[in-house]
């Protein structure tokens, strides 16, 4: 078996992308954000885990929330942590990224947080690093997005703990979504039997239907009787490409009205990974809606980033198992 | 390896002795808080036992999943299950009550203390244990248990949950004559 996510015992190494990842290691990180969700309520919002270690955020692309919520959840878990947006710094200058990341090795760094705008960046740091260093991605091009795909999974868990029998639209820009390629292989791993995508032809890739899903057109066919709703950010920059006609046009037809939400089923969550473009893809009354579960996303996106985190981190001596007694 | 319950202490019984010890702990103020999974299934069993005291005394309960806090997390990982700790009372002031099923040596106990004071300070900490093995390794010991069964290193004890919900000790072990079984009382 070659994946690079995985050692030789099978434990988690790297997080780079959600396939490939089997069901097992999906699941267990989910357990283990379900015990990191209470240390955020409590007098010391700290764990001693990565007490010691030292956490790099190697930003090459900007994400305030994305390293804001990997910043949070390092911390938690007391580790240091230090945030580098890159395009402004040494690679403005000529530096490579391996040269970045030699020189953060060089400072005892113990694990990359990595986000880049070319796919396959983490991958390939990852195949760089020595052995006890971890790297989690962070988003790379249109590749992968896999904390935020746990994160989603997360919270559908929590409001819909039956996941083998639940339907869910993915809606909007899926060309360009690393975050609905990441959700896509995270719900056929973890079972759900029917996932649906609802785009313009423009804005689907070629054999889609590959994954797995089911292709819908028409929103208003695409909604229903769905229990999950998972909203997409339309990046602005798609409209010079001529994929779209303007924003109006796609909010008429692909927005997320309240009206078009009353087609899923009457108990359906809404998710958006954000930013959000209100009245673009979504409607403001249904983003502060008693259907959303936006926020809780954000807040559950650091439990589960610091169990990504801690499953990394633990455990060098391959073979040996968590302690039993003592 | 299972030698399975050779002359090893009836569970049951030694948990009613402990009920018997813990009861004049039952106080106003004083909270019981189990250890995963062992001291949460006695915790569970005493919250029945001791019902009378724990009503008189509005006593709450609360468990500790210590995966967090051990000192061998760097070498061994987290566990594939992990459940969240719920202290859902306010630790600061409080009198508590650790339960645990085995006490070993004393770094589940160093953990759970840890953790605790994460959610506040307590007014005090009693360490109750089940059963004292032998074998600490820090300065820390249970002040309230129902047996002492010395045991060398290459021997395992557990407490198991069986089907119908009862309690057993359990010995993983390949040279069982060589411990002592000692019951107090």
């Amino acid at each position: 078996m070659n994946n690079p996510q995985l050692d030789a015992d099978g434990r988690l190494r790297h997080l780079l992308s959600i396939e490939g990842l089997p069901k097992r290691i999906l699941n267990q990180i989910l357990d283990t954000a379900e015990s990191f969700v209470g240390v955020a309520e409590r007098e010391v919002k700290k764990v001693p885990l990565l007490r010691g270690k030292t956490v790099c955020n190697l930003f090459f692309e900007n994400s305030t929330r994305t390293r804001t919520t990997f910043e949070i959840a390092a911390k938690r878990l007391s580790a240091d942590v230090i945030s580098l947006n890159v395009n402004t710094s040494s690679q403005s200058k000529g530096e490579t990224i391996l040269d970045t990341v030699d020189n953060l090795i060089a400072m005892h760094a113990d694990m990359f947080v990595v986000r880049h705008s070319q796919s396959g960046a983490a991958h390939f740091i990852a195949k760089h690093v020595p052995d006890h260093i971890h790297v989690i991605n962070a988003g790379d091009g249109r590749h992968s997005h896999p904390t935020q795909g746990l994160l989603d999974m997360f919270t559908i868990r929590k409001y819909k703990p039956d996941l083998h029998n639940l339907r869910v639209a993915i809606v909007g820009d899926v060309l360009h979504s690393r975050v609905a390629r990441s959700e896509i292989h995270a719900l056929t791993t973890l079972g759900v039997p029917e996932v649906r995508v609802i785009a313009p032809k423009t804005l689907l890739p070629a054999q889609v239907e590959k994954l797995g899903v089911h292709v819908f057109h028409d929103m208003k066919a695409g909604l229903k009787d769905v229990d999950v709703v998972m909203m997409l950010r339309l990046q602005n920059e798609r409209m010079n490409g001529a994929m779209l006609p303007s924003a109006q046009e796609y909010f008429k037809t692909y927005g997320l009205t309240q009206d078009k939400l009353n087609l899923a089923k009457p108990d359906a969550i809404v998710l958006h990974p954000g930013p959000m473009n209100r009245g673009v893809e979504i409607d403001s009354s249904v983003a502060d809606g008693s259907q959303s579960v936006i926020l809780p996303q954000v807040t559950y996106g650091i439990a589960v980033r610091m169990a990504v985190m801690a499953m990394l981190a633990g455990g060098q001596n391959p073979g040996s198992q968590a302690g039993s007694q003592a | 390896m299972t030698s399975k319950n050779i002359s090893l202490p009836n569970a049951e019984d030694l948990l009613k002795m402990l009920a018997q010890k813990i009861q004049p702990l039952l106080q106003a103020n004083t909270a019981l808080v189990g250890i995963q999974s062992g001291g949460v299934w006695l915790m569970q069993k005493l919250l029945v036992l001791l019902e009378k005291d724990i009503a008189t005394n509005a006593i709450e309960h609360g468990t500790l999943d210590v995966s967090f806090y051990r000192d061998d997390y760097e070498k061994r990982g987290l566990k594939a299950e992990n459940r969240p700790s719920q202290i859902p009372f306010d630790v600061e002031n409080k009198n508590i009550i650790l339960i645990d099923d085995v006490f070993y040596t004393g770094r589940t106990t160093r953990a759970a203390m840890n953790e605790l004071f994460d959610y506040g300070r307590p007014a005090s900490i009693t360490l109750v244990a089940l059963v004292n093995r032998g074998g600490r390794e820090l300065p820390i010991a249970p002040q309230i248990t129902a047996a002492e069964i010395a045991l060398d290193a290459s021997q395992n004890l557990q407490l198991i949950q069986n089907q119908d919900g009862s309690l057993s000790l359990e010995l993983q072990s390949l040279n069982f004559n060589q411990s002592q079984v000692h019951m107090h009382e």
